[in-house]
């Protein structure tokens, strides 16, 4: 039955649930566009599920949990119509007017808009021993697993902004966290930078690269090699904490989306409109640079805002679906 | 909120080493954002392969005994234990299917 087909079109689906997704499903909510948000079975909330205190998010003046701050914003997305499924995508099919969205456990929505707000993922060392050793002293969450180094020596690897809070947060539990940074210079904020730089159980190990991670069944040392005279040294520590960064994460999409070089899905200007029509991205997932909670936030609004837009100018032969449907 | 059954370092032989099925042990934390998102993972897992395998909890911060017994540094790891012995390891929250593949032996 034709009717059937049409009736499962939604207007917009939102891919990802970090503050572009959720902000996104406020704003298409409130325009009555009841969006549907897969919210990730395992990574729902994003990137802000694993950190502590967000102190830098406008109208939390004390600072708020990231955890907390992610379930207000799913909370106010419901509170406006947004349905929230914690599941999976598994695939995407976004080149015709009607988009589909296969998820892991093999139902399809079909949308005429959707938002890709997939965020990054933690980028590795990329060392054998690293994976190995993942769980048995490799960690990539400060806030999960720094409870197991309480009076030990550990490392945190990296010089941005996660890995001073990553090494700040560190500090209640180790006796001593040292820093591996490939520069010499920090790339964090100034405010996170000098908090560390001052901290007494933080120590600075500066133009360095991590060349091995040292242990039978537990890391008990790093191999560390120095960028500026190639000298090599170990580095005694029972954890490593890897905070080098995040790569956006564009698998579902990079054979059908233009990416940069950067590795970001390639937006138009100041838009969140990709090479497809009725396709738009937000957040990390097309921001080499901020990356900021309240960046990612402001960019799944201008990706609502285009949604909304891109859907009131449809000609009416592809809206027929909902009329029919009424 | 969980239905899987709550292990203490005081219970742990007889639950977990002493069963009679496999079991698959979540060492988890009230403070561990993943390991709130793989509970209710568990607990669909729980339900569904019940006849093969017990899926129970241990609070690593109320039991610090096994966690250390075990080596845990990362939460949430998820152990299986087949006739006393550990067998089989995921670390890290991951998705039901990526689950029941790496434990397909269990299941």
């Amino acid at each position: 039955m034709a009717t059937e087909i049409s009736d499962d079109i939604r207007d917009v689906i939102i891919i990802g649930s970090g503050p572009a997704g959720y902000t996104a499903a406020v704003y298409t909510a409130r325009a009555n566009l009841a969006p549907l948000v897969i919210a990730g079975s395992v990574t729902a909330g994003g990137e802000l599920m694993n950190t502590t205190d967000v102190e830098n998010f406008p109208g939390f003046r004390e600072g708020i949990l990231g955890p907390d701050l992610m379930d207000n914003m799913q909370a106010q997305a419901e509170r406006f119509g947004a349905e929230i499924q914690y599941e999976d995508v598994a695939s995407v099919d976004l080149s015709d007017d009607v988009k589909s969205v296969v998820l892991a456990d093999g139902t399809v929505y079909k949308s005429r808009a959707v938002i890709i707000s997939t965020g990054s993922a933690y980028r590795e060392l990329g060392l054998p021993n690293e994976k190995r050793l993942s769980g048995h002293g490799v960690s990539w969450c400060a806030t999960c697993d720094g409870f197991f180094f309480r009076e030990q020596e550990i490392a945190v690897i990296g010089g941005g902004d996660s890995a001073m809070e990553e090494a700040l947060f560190l500090t209640k539990f180790a006796s001593k966290v040292t820093v591996v940074h490939r520069r010499d210079e920090l790339r964090a904020s100034k405010i996170m930078a000098d908090r560390a730089l001052a901290h007494p159980k933080i120590e600075f190990v500066w133009n360095t690269a991590v060349a091995d991670v040292v242990g039978t069944d537990k890391v008990s040392a790093l191999q560390l090699i120095n960028l500026v005279d190639g000298k090599a040294t170990e580095l005694p520590v029972t954890g490593v904490f890897v905070a080098i960064g995040n790569d956006p994460r564009t698998d579902l999409v990079k054979d059908q989306l233009q990416l940069t070089a950067e590795g970001t899905i390639a937006v138009q200007g100041r838009t969140s409109k990709t090479n497809l029509p009725g396709v738009f991205a937000a957040g990390d997932v097309i921001d080499p640079t901020y990356r900021q909670a309240v960046t990612a936030a402001g960019s799944g609004c201008v990706a609502a805002l285009d949604v909304e837009h891109y859907l009131s100018n449809l000609p009416v032969s592809a809206e027929k679906g909902a009329v029919v449907a009424n | 909120m969980s239905q899987t059954k709550d292990v203490t370092d005081s219970s742990f032989q007889a639950d977990v080493l002493e069963s009679s099925k496999p079991v698959m042990v979540d060492f988890w934390a009230e403070w561990c954002g993943p390991c709130r998102m793989l509970s209710p993972i568990l607990d669909q897992i729980a339900a569904e392969h019940a006849e093969k395998i017990d899926v129970v909890k241990v609070n690593v911060d109320e039991n610090p005994g096994i966690a250390a017994k075990y080596g845990i540094t990362s939460i949430p790891a998820v152990y299986v234990f087949e006739n006393g012995d550990h067998v089989a390891t995921s670390i890290g929250a991951k998705p039901k299917q990526a689950l029941e593949q790496e434990f397909a032996a269990y299941l």
